[in-house]
């Protein structure tokens, strides 16, 4: 279980976070919120990129709040990131193994490919790099989640820069995520039909938590309020 | 039979672990150590000064040479001369490398200078493989001079690289490419503590339809300094790249200075620079995989030279 409390994040005078206090112990955790509520910030700290200037992270118990990206990663922490990272050189089979902690065969690569809609014979040999698309990109940055199997799997919106199409399979990618995780997936997102996977939703609004509970009390909130940020049906 | 230092040295640099099989030039402490030719490949040594000539015949397929250079005793100075003579219609590899070993007090130093003339419709890949060990205080230097000459139709390939040790070179390179002839070079390498490295192309892209691709990419290290210099000359209707990507750490220096000049109206260049420092996100991304900061720096370095 992942705990925080009290987490704040300032820069200078501006108060991103104030006084967080969150427990995600389900299968499928949804944060949304207006843009500018704090959302992607709250992930970076829980992953450990950015350091809350107060408050505490419990995972299983454990403190780790002053624990450095890779420690948090080592005890079963994973981040996707909201823009996937481009690398000259390294393969999707090399990033693949690098996330499993293990040389793996290309078979095994190719498994976790596949998972998420990749025909994996295409891409198990290429080049990380600009070479391939967005939606590309975010399919083997899920992939890595995947092949790390940890206990909190963070992602800052999946949906970010997805076409339609690709869209409609990230859904699918998710919704069997569901089913199958062994931990907590936490997920950042403005989209309805992830959050209609949640088993929880948290809403942040100015850097505080708005309203916590499930899709059926929370989406009716957002979906009718009338506060100028972009919830939206279907992906579009 | 040879040393565990020389045998190092030729996995490091030819990637074989023994003499090699087949036509081969192995060439240890400024001496002609062995060498074989092969029914389609012939290595006859210079009479007038040191070094070999490569003759492969017309439409010989899928045969390789290789082309050991090992030195492994301090203070030795040497210039070789080897020339490839390919055949029309060929498809060849030809594997160099030169490992220097330096336990001592005295710079060692070999400058291999290398003649290609790639016969019509041939097809080349060249390997070369620059490797330097050893904890003396005496340097390892190598001054590599390649000039390429590509006939009509002719396709050459070469990949080269310096990733460990040399700690001064000077890599110079001139090529000469004919009507629908291709040259791509992929260089890759790596300075660190004080080393420097030069690299110059200079490729004429003579004929009709000709193109020339050369891309280099390295990492500069600790107090490192690199100089890469590439100049295409498009002469007629052809294309032509060059590309320089270079990663910067510590105190190293380097600096890219790209060229290229149009003659011909239809000529099509590009030149390409880049250098900077590790990208912060690359490394984020690896240490949310459980890398640490180092390991993860290591592998975006191994990633971008491989």
């Amino acid at each position: 279980m992942l705990k925080l409390n009290n987490i704040s994040y300032s820069v200078g005078d501006i108060q991103i976070l104030k006084n967080i206090n969150l427990e995600i112990d389900e299968r499928f955790v949804a944060i949304t919120g207006p843009n500018g509520s704090g959302k992607s910030t709250l992930a970076k700290i829980i992953s450990g990129i950015i350091k809350q200037t107060e408050g505490q992270i419990l995972l299983d118990g454990i403190d780790i709040s002053d624990m450095s990206i890779t420690e948090r990663a080592n005890l079963g922490i994973s981040f996707a990131f909201q823009q996937p990272v481009r690398f000259k050189g390294i393969t999707v089979k090399d990033l693949i193994s690098l996330a499993a902690g293990e040389k793996l065969s290309a078979a095994a690569a190719c498994q976790y490919l596949s998972e998420v809609g990749l025909c994996a014979r295409d891409y198990i040999d290429r080049e990380v790099d600009a070479s391939l698309s967005g939606g590309e990109l975010k399919r083997i940055e899920i992939a890595m989640i995947n092949a790390r199997g940890t206990k909190i799997s963070v992602f800052d919106e999946p949906e970010a820069g997805i076409d339609l199409w690709s869209f409609n399979n990230l859904i699918k990618v998710f919704e069997k995520m569901h089913q199958r995780t062994n931990g907590s997936i936490l997920i950042i997102s403005h989209q309805e039909r992830i959050l209609n996977i949640a088993d929880k939703i948290v809403l942040l609004k100015e850097g505080t938590v708005d309203a916590i509970g499930t899709k059926d009390e929370i989406l009716p909130m957002i979906l009718h309020q009338n506060s100028g940020c972009r919830f939206t049906k279907e992906g579009v | 039979m040879l040393s565990k230092i020389e045998q190092n040295l030729l996995k490091e640099t030819t990637g074989i672990h023994e003499v090699p099989q087949g036509a081969y030039s192995l060439r240890i402490n400024g001496k002609l150590e062995g060498k074989n030719s092969s029914e389609n490949i012939e290595i006859v040594s210079k009479e007038d000064k040191p070094g070999i000539d490569i003759y492969i015949k017309p439409g010989t397929k899928n045969e390789s040479v290789h082309l050991p250079v090992l030195l492994s005793s301090t203070g030795l100075k040497e210039l070789v001369y080897n020339d490839f003579h390919i055949g029309e219609d060929c498809d060849v590899t030809i594997v160099a490398g030169c490992g220097i070993h330096n336990s001592g007090e005295k710079d060692s130093e070999h400058s291999g200078v290398h003649s290609f003339y790639v016969g019509k419709n041939a097809k080349l890949k060249y390997i070369e493989k620059h490797y330097g060990d050893g904890n003396g205080q005496g340097k390892r230097l190598m001054n590599p001079v390649t000039h390429i000459e590509l006939d009509s139709n002719a396709y050459m390939e070469m990949e080269t690289a310096q990733i460990k040790g040399v700690d001064n070179t000077v890599r110079t390179t001139t090529a000469i490419i004919e009507d629908g002839a291709t040259l791509v070079v992929g260089e890759k390498i790596m300075t660190h503590n004080d080393q420097y490295a030069e690299t110059r192309f200079e490729v004429d892209l003579k004929g009709e339809n000709s193109g020339a691709h050369v891309v280099s990419r390295s990492v500069a290290r600790d107090s490192s300094k690199q100089l890469f210099l590439s100049k295409i000359c498009g002469n007629n209707a052809c294309s032509g790249h060059t590309e320089c990507d270079a990663i910067i750490m510590d105190n190293a220096s380097v600096s890219a200075i790209p060229e290229i000049l149009a003659n011909h109206i239809d000529a099509q260049l590009i030149h390409e620079a880049a250098i900077g420092k590790i990208a912060g996100e690359q490394l984020i991304k690896l240490m949310t995989l459980g890398l640490t900061e180092k390991e993860a720096e290591e592998e975006i370095i191994n990633g971008f030279l491989k």
